[in-house]
């Protein structure tokens, strides 16, 4: 019998629907034109313009700060507790699986906002360190998630291996479990920094008035900034996310599968 | 867990000398793999207990508590935020909310069923392709896309001017600032979200299947509703998860393409905490949308029909090491 043809076409409109107000974006980047409505002639204006714009240089400083910290510590956390997670199957661990996994079906702003109560209440000041702190707390559940993902087709027997021929726990978890395990870390971390220099809710309620992230500011020029300079700044991120995604796949190979 | 020591002890009272130094050193070791499981969770279950747990628990305290005239949280406990709430306004926003949460959950599903499926059953180069394009407006900055949609809609923009110029639309009319404009964006920035775990299960279901099923007989549609779609119900039931939930809490979205009257729940909560500074009135909205959020949640976690969990882990086996409760 044959096929029906319907799939193909919901998929391909679904990708029109992806990609056509990306490219549009895209396109008027280049747009000489401060307008909208018509096209004045492919220019880098747009760019130039941004490339003075301190802000969002200073911006962009800030969310690698803040990125490159909560992912190291979110990494370290999350893949020790989906060790844990995996070796001792205990009531423990039942509890310390609901705990991670929550933080992922709550809504982002209800996470900035109980963060943001608990520095009220105790007379944190907010800023650069609050942001990382609130990073991190939403970092460790994807990267636990992904590393036991990793932990589940994982042979063991290598570890018993090692264990037999004498390596104590922690050597074997050190040159056996954790170098085995890199990939997935490596895709923990890698999401987990994506996460992170992306967030816009969580770090908008927990930032306070000094410190400003890359998305915040974005957030900002939508709100009151120019069109042409979003638009190119837009562009920038595409690329960027388009060499960490191809990064990513090239680095996990075919382990990944969504 | 209490319950080994006590069956240790037991067992020592009948046993000889050598029994007892053997079942010492068990216990010994038993204790150390527990310090050790200890020492390996504790990071993650302290910090997820402190920053997460806590302050959530917390929003519900600060409800019942007044505001102090400089964006703080007063002293005493009082009702008064909660008689608030029966603000008229509040009622509609909430309907206003679960409605777009709905809509938009029943609107991804639609279009990432067929889009799963026929990932699932593409060529593995095509599939490889096709899925990067799908991955691709998932890891793309969420502001971005929002942005990318009010530039579209823009009175100025592409859609708009087609529209009218196809005399589809009055010139007059505004596509931006309105709850349709919402619904298509919270549809746009939701569906990555809806067609991964659909594909993920779809790729894992075996077509024989459908095949079998059509050579008994059932028609097409048939055999897609009742072989295809039980057979990839983990997956729907994830995306539901996956999109409603962070549906109900979007805020961006109505703030950036939304008007007066497209207001949800989440653009309340920020109003009280930046514009107004009314962090206990924040608080009771917040109390409010987790209840919201905890109900389709319980559903699908415990609801009829449901073996294992919604998670994608399998259930923990039994335990090895004693009995479970």
């Amino acid at each position: 019998m044959k096929r029906s043809r319907l799939p193909l076409y919901t998929t391909l409109a679904v990708l029109l629907f992806f990609y056509l107000p990306i490219a549009v974006l895209v396109i008027n980047s280049f747009n000489g034109s401060r307008f909208e409505g018509g096209w004045g002639g492919f220019s880098w204006r747009w760019y130039e313009r941004l490339w003075h714009e301190r802000d969002i240089w200073h911006a962009f400083g800030n969310s690698l700060l803040v990125a490159v910290t909560a992912t190291v510590a979110a990494t370290a956390i999350g893949t020790l507790a989906a060790i844990a997670m995996h070796r001792y199957q205990s009531r423990l661990q039942r509890l310390h699986y609901s705990l991670i996994y929550a933080p992922l079906v709550v809504p982002e702003i209800l996470m900035g906002m109980s963060l943001l109560l608990l520095f009220v209440a105790l007379g944190v000041n907010l800023g650069l360190g609050t942001i990382i702190l609130a990073h991190v707390t939403f970092c460790i559940s994807f990267v636990t998630l992904v590393v036991l993902a990793r932990l589940q087709d994982f042979d063991y027997s290598i570890v018993e291996a090692s264990l037999d021929l004498g390596a104590n726990w922690w050597v074997t978890t050190w040159r056996v479990l954790i170098p085995m395990l890199a990939p997935g870390i490596l895709a923990g971390g890698l999401l987990a920094f994506t996460l992170s220099i992306d967030d816009f809710v969580v770090t908008f309620f927990v930032a306070g008035p000094g410190a400003t992230t890359l998305p915040i500011q974005v957030y900002s020029m939508i709100k009151h900034g120019s069109t042409p300079l979003i638009n190119a700044l837009s562009t920038l991120l595409l690329v960027a996310t388009f060499a960490l995604v191809t990064a990513a796949q090239w680095l996990t190979g075919e382990s990944i599968k969504t | 867990m209490g319950g080994r020591g006590t069956h240790g002890q037991t067992h020592d009272r009948h046993g000889d000398a050598d029994r007892n130094r053997k079942s010492t050193a068990v216990r010994a070791a038993a204790q150390r793999k527990r310090v050790h499981e200890w020492l390996m969770t504790l990071p993650s279950l302290v910090w997820l207990a402190a920053l997460f747990l806590v302050p959530t628990l917390f929003v519900f305290a600060i409800a019942f508590k007044p505001a102090d005239l400089f964006g703080g949280i007063g002293a005493g406990w009082t009702l008064e935020t909660w008689r608030s709430l029966g603000n008229p306004n509040y009622p509609s926003i909430i309907w206003r909310t679960v409605l777009l949460s709905v809509v938009t959950t029943l609107v991804c599903l639609l279009l990432a069923i067929p889009t799963g499926y026929c990932l699932a059953r593409a060529k593995p180069r095509w599939r490889r392709l096709l899925l990067l394009l799908v991955v691709v407006p998932f890891w793309t900055n969420f502001l971005v896309r929002v942005f990318a949609w009010k530039h579209l809609l823009h009175p100025e923009g592409l859609i708009k001017k087609t529209l009218v110029a196809s005399g589809l639309l009055a010139p007059d009319t505004s596509l931006l600032y309105t709850p349709e404009a919402v619904l298509l964006v919270m549809v746009y920035t939701c569906l990555p979200f809806a067609i991964l775990p659909i594909y993920a299960a779809a790729e894992k279901f075996d077509f024989g299947l459908l095949d079998a099923a059509m050579d008994l007989g059932a028609r097409r549609g048939r055999a897609f509703r009742s072989v295809f779609l039980p057979g990839i119900r983990r997956g729907v039931l994830t995306a539901v998860l996956m999109v409603f939930i962070p549906s109900l809490g979007s805020y961006v979205i109505a703030d950036v393409v939304g008007g007066p009257n497209s207001e949800m729940i989440g653009n309340k909560i920020a109003q009280r905490t930046f514009n107004d500074r009314n962090l206990p009135h924040a608080s009771a909205l917040a109390a409010l949308l987790t209840l919201v959020v905890l109900a389709p949640m319980l559903i699908v976690l415990f609801g009829p029909g449901r073996n294992g969990t919604a998670t994608g882990r399998p259930t923990p086996r039994p335990d090895a090491e004693g009995p479970v409760p």
